[in-house]
C-alpha cells in the first residue's frame, strides 16, 4: 500500500443554490498532495479553484456548501469534524495565502501582533515568546529589519513586504500544509519572482506541502511538482509539471498552452467562446462546446482517466480506448 | 513626421507632510521623450508607480502635465484650448484596463458607442444607429445585442464594447492601459487578435501600455521600458528583448517565470548601484537608446 498522502480530496462537491436548484461549483474534485510537494491548482475565473481551496478549510460562506465527498488530513476527514475541531486545524495545520495583501491583513494592527496573535489563538506563545517568534518569522521570510518593521502598520510596507508577512503569519504554527491562492497575482513581476523563490525554499527548509491556485502558467511551469487543470468545476487533467507542458492531453490545457503570447508577429490561437457560467454550464463535456475537436461522443461526461498511451489522467473521449463516462466510473467505484 | 511625438514631457505632484510640514516633490513622470510612427505599436512597459499609466493620460491631457511638449499629427496639444482640445481627442482615443467599472452600468450597449458621436454632433438619429451596429460588427459583437447592458456581458465582450466606442470617431491613434490584463488567458489572446485586426482594417496606431512583458514582446514595433518616472531603454522589440543593456531592464526581463518548466530560472537582483539617476538616454546601437 502506498504511504498515506499528507492531503487526501476525494470527489469534493461544492455547490450553490441557483433558481431551486443545487449547482455544483467544484464537482467531483479529487487529488492528494504529499509532504513537501507543490500541486498546482490552475484555471480561469469561475473553474472552482479558488472554492476547492475554501472547501478544504470549510471557509465556504452559505448559501454556498459542501454536498459531498471527503477531505483526509493525515488520514482524517475534516468535513466530519465539529467547528471548534477545524478552528483548531486552520492556521495551526493549514495556513492560508490569499491573493490581497492589503485586504488579507487588519489595518488597525500592527505586522507583528498579527502574527503573534496565530500563536496565541492556538496556545503556542504569549506575550514576549510570542512577539519574538514573530520578529523570527519576519526574518525567515526574509523582511529586511525584522525588528523595525514587527511594529510597524500593513499601509508602511510595500505590497510585497505585506506579502512576506502575510506568508509570515501563515506560517507561524508551522503547517504542514499551505494552501496559497494567486499569492502573487497583485504583485510586480520582480516581486513575483522574490516570491516564488521564497516558497520554494520554504518548502524545502520546512518539508511544507504547498497547494498553489493560480491562473498563470509561467508561475505554474516555475513553481509546481504537479499540476491539475480546472475548468467549469471538474479537473480536467492532472499531470507532473513537465508532462503537462510537453505533452498535455486535453484540448482546453493544449489550447491554454497554444492562447499564450510567444513569437512576435504571429497570431495567437485563442480559444473560442466564453468560460461558461454557473448555472448554464453544458451537460456532458463542459469544454465540448469550445472544442475544436469536439465528436458525438461528448454529449456525455468523460470520466478522469488515463488515455490510452497510459500517461496522465485526462476527462477527454479522444484519449480513451473505450468510452469511460464518469458515471460507469461512479459505478465501479461504488 | 512622426503621428505622436512626445518631448520631455514631465508631471510633478507636490504633496505637504502634516500642516506645516515641508513640501515634496514626486516626479511621477520625469523628462519623457519618445515618438511613435504611422502604423507603429508602441508598449510602454514597467512596474507599478513607475508612471507610464500618468504618461498615457498626460499625453491625451486626462492628466495635466507639468511641462513638455505632446505633438500629434503636428499639432502642440498642449497649447490647444478646451474646443481645440475636444477635437483633438475624435483622434485620440483611450482603451481601460477594466471592462467592469470603464463602462456606465445604467447605460444600454447602444448608448454606450454612440455617445462619441453625439457628443461630437456627428450623423443623424439613424446614421448614428446604423453606426453603431456597423462598430459592434467591427469587433466581433452581434448587433442584435445593443440593447442590452453591461453587466450582461463577460469580461472580453466587454472589451469589446469599450474598443467600439473607441473607434467610433474614427481614431489614428489608441491609448490601450493595460487592455487585457482583467482578462482570463484564453479571453486574453481573442482580444489581442481583434486588436491586431482592427490595426490593420483601419490603420491604427497603438500606444499599449502595459505590465506584460510576454505580451508586450508579441504585438510591439517597439518599446521603451519605464522606471522611476523615466524612460531607462526604448528601441525595437528586438533589441530590448534581446539585447537589454540597462540593468533595471535585465532585472524586469529576468523575472518573467517562462511557461517552460526546463527553462533556467535566472533571477537578476537589480543592481541598483549599476543605475544612473537622471542619466539620458543613448543611442547603444540602430535605434536602440539606454540611460546607461
Amino acid at each position: 500500500m502506498p504511504p498515506m498522502a499528507l492531503l487526501d480530496v476525494d470527489r469534493l462537491t461544492t455547490a450553490f443554490p441557483i433558481e431551486g436548484l443545487v449547482v455544483p461549483a467544484v464537482s467531483g474534485v479529487s487529488f492528494t498532495l504529499n509532504a513537501g510537494e507543490t500541486l498546482a491548482l490552475v484555471g480561469e475565473s469561475g473553474c472552482g479553484k479558488s472554492l476547492t481551496a475554501l472547501s478544504i478549510l470549510r471557509l465556504v460562506d452559505p448559501p454556498g456548501r459542501i454536498v459531498s465527498g471527503a477531505v483526509r488530513l493525515d488520514g482524517r476527514d475534516l468535513l466530519t469534524l465539529e467547528e471548534r475541531e477545524m478552528r483548531a486545524i486552520r492556521g495551526r495545520q493549514i495556513g492560508l495565502v490569499l491573493q490581497e495583501p492589503m485586504t488579507a491583513l487588519n489595518p488597525v494592527y500592527t505586522v507583528g501582533s498579527q502574527i503573534a496573535e496565530a500563536l496565541e489563538v492556538h496556545g503556542l506563545a504569549r506575550g514576549k515568546a510570542a512577539r519574538a517568534r514573530a520578529i523570527e518569522l519576519l526574518e525567515a521570510v526574509r523582511v529586511p529589519e525584522p525588528q523595525r518593521r514587527v511594529d510597524e502598520y500593513p499601509h508602511q510596507l510595500s505590497g510585497g513586504l505585506r506579502q512576506r508577512a502575510l506568508i509570515a503569519a501563515a506560517l507561524a504554527c508551522q503547517p504542514k500544509l499551505l494552501i496559497a491562492d494567486e499569492p502573487t497575482t497583485a504583485l510586480d513581476v520582480t516581486i513575483q519572482g522574490q516570491i516564488l523563490d521564497l516558497l520554494r525554499d520554504l518548502k524545502a527548509r520546512f518539508g511544507l506541502a504547498l497547494l498553489l491556485i493560480t491562473h498563470d502558467l509561467g508561475v505554474v511551469a516555475q513553481t509546481a511538482d504537479r499540476v491539475a487543470v480546472m475548468y467549469a468545476g471538474r479537473i480536467v487533467e492532472e499531470a507532473p509539471v513537465r508532462t503537462l507542458f510537453r505533452d498535455p492531453k486535453h484540448p482546453y490545457t493544449r489550447g491554454l498552452l497554444a492562447s499564450l503570447p510567444g513569437q512576435h508577429g504571429t497570431r495567437l490561437r485563442a480559444i473560442e467562446g466564453t468560460v461558461p457560467r454557473l448555472g448554464h454550464i453544458p451537460a456532458g463535456c463542459a469544454f465540448a462546446p469550445r472544442c475544436p475537436s469536439r465528436f458525438e461522443p461528448c454529449g456525455d461526461l468523460p470520466a478522469l482517466v488515463p488515455g490510452t498511451e497510459g500517461g496522465q489522467p485526462v476527462r477527454c473521449f479522444l484519449h480513451h480506448r473505450v468510452r469511460e463516462t464518469a458515471a460507469t466510473t461512479v459505478a465501479i467505484a461504488g | 513626421m512622426a503621428l505622436l511625438d512626445v518631448r520631455d514631457l514631465t508631471k510633478i505632484y507636490r504633496q505637504r507632510r502634516g500642516l506645516f510640514g515641508k513640501a515634496t516633490e514626486t516626479r511621477a513622470v520625469d523628462r519623457v521623450s519618445f515618438s511613435i510612427e504611422q502604423g507603429e505599436t508602441f508598449g510602454l512597459v514597467g512596474e507599478s508607480g513607475c508612471g507610464k499609466t500618468t504618461t498615457g493620460r498626460c499625453i491625451l491631457r486626462l492628466i495635466e502635465p507639468s511641462s513638455g511638449q505632446v505633438a500629434f499629427k503636428g499639432q502642440d496639444v498642449l497649447a490647444l484650448d478646451r474646443r481645440a482640445l475636444r477635437e483633438s481627442r475624435r483622434h485620440m482615443q483611450m482603451v481601460f484596463q477594466d471592462p467592469y467599472s470603464s463602462l456606465n452600468p445604467r447605460m444600454r450597449v447602444e448608448t454606450i458607442v454612440e455617445e462619441p458621436l453625439v457628443i461630437h454632433g456627428i450623423g443623424t438619429r439613424t446614421e448614428r444607429a446604423a453606426r453603431v451596429a456597423e462598430l459592434l460588427g467591427h469587433v466581433g459583437l452581434d448587433p442584435e445585442l445593443r440593447r442590452r447592458y453591461p453587466h450582461e456581458f463577460s469580461g472580453g465582450q466587454r472589451q469589446r464594447i469599450g474598443l467600439a466606442r473607441a473607434l467610433a470617431l474614427n481614431p489614428s491613434l489608441i491609448i490601450a492601459d493595460e487592455p487585457v490584463s482583467a482578462l482570463d488567458v484564453s479571453i486574453q489572446a481573442q482580444v489581442i487578435n481583434l486588436l491586431v485586426d482592427l490595426q490593420a482594417r483601419f490603420a491604427l496606431t497603438y500606444l499599449l501600455i502595459a505590465h506584460d512583458l510576454r505580451l508586450v514582446r508579441h504585438v510591439c514595433t517597439r518599446v521603451a521600458v519605464m522606471y522611476g518616472g523615466r524612460i531607462v531603454e526604448m528601441g525595437t522589440t528586438e533589441a530590448v528583448f534581446e539585447r537589454a543593456e540597462h540593468a533595471y531592464t535585465r532585472a524586469l526581463l529576468s523575472a518573467v517565470p517562462r511557461p517552460d518548466p526546463d527553462a533556467p530560472t535566472v533571477r537578476l537582483k537589480l543592481d541598483r548601484d549599476a543605475i544612473r539617476p537622471g542619466a539620458d538616454l543613448r543611442e547603444i546601437g540602430p535605434g536602440h537608446w539606454a540611460a546607461v
